[in-house]
């Protein structure tokens, strides 16, 4: 991974308490896994930003060896990697998502 | 662009011996499968480290021969 890559996800992670790097947009996901943690956001009215992979191939790969994880999309929260689309959606069923929104204090819908 | 489910179950074997997989074609395209894998190899571990039990086993497949594969991972 070239350092301008590095330097572009660790802005991001950084600057924005909840990341999301997916296919597509949070408007237009352009994969289904993608969607799915979109939505997810969505519905508990999480604030985050979301990262087009698909407009940028060095991204693309780069997350993937960032966060030494094969698929996207990739969720951070306060700089740290949760995990991806089947984790998510397993901790937005069991509680466990709000719960780290919760110790990480964003705002969410109770 | 796509993995028998033979393959996938016999990699993931491979890597952690005990587990016990169930793998299902999901769209009977051999391109997207869940797979729940439950192993006393996972214990005391994060779901995260957990998942990547099961991506290494696939020895980098997982995003290039083989497009979706969901993961359920269980402790035993």
């Amino acid at each position: 991974m070239d350092q301008d890559t590095k330097d572009l996800i660790n802005n991001e992670i950084t600057n924005n308490e909840v990341c999301l790097f997916m296919k597509g947009t949070p408007d237009a996901p352009q994969c289904g896994f993608s969607m799915a943690v979109s939505n997810m956001l969505k519905i508990l009215e999480v604030n985050y930003k979301g990262i087009n992979v698909l407009e940028n191939q060095s991204l693309r790969e780069g997350i993937k060896e960032f966060s030494d994880w094969p698929t996207i999309p990739q969720i951070y929260i306060k700089g740290e990697f949760v995990g991806g689309c089947d984790i998510i959606k397993e901790m937005y069923e069991n509680g466990e998502l709000k719960k780290i929104l919760e110790d990480k204090a964003i705002n969410y819908k109770k | 662009m796509a993995m028998d489910l033979k393959e996938i179950e016999t990699l993931i074997k491979e890597a952690l011996p005990d587990a016990v997989i169930e793998i299902q074609d999901l769209a009977g395209d051999g391109n997207h499968y869940s797979a729940t894998v439950t192993s006393s190899n996972f214990s005391g571990k994060s779901k995260i480290e957990q998942h990547k039990m099961v991506y290494n086993s696939l020895k980098g497949k997982m995003g290039n021969e083989l497009h979706a594969l969901a993961i359920k991972t269980k402790e035993q």
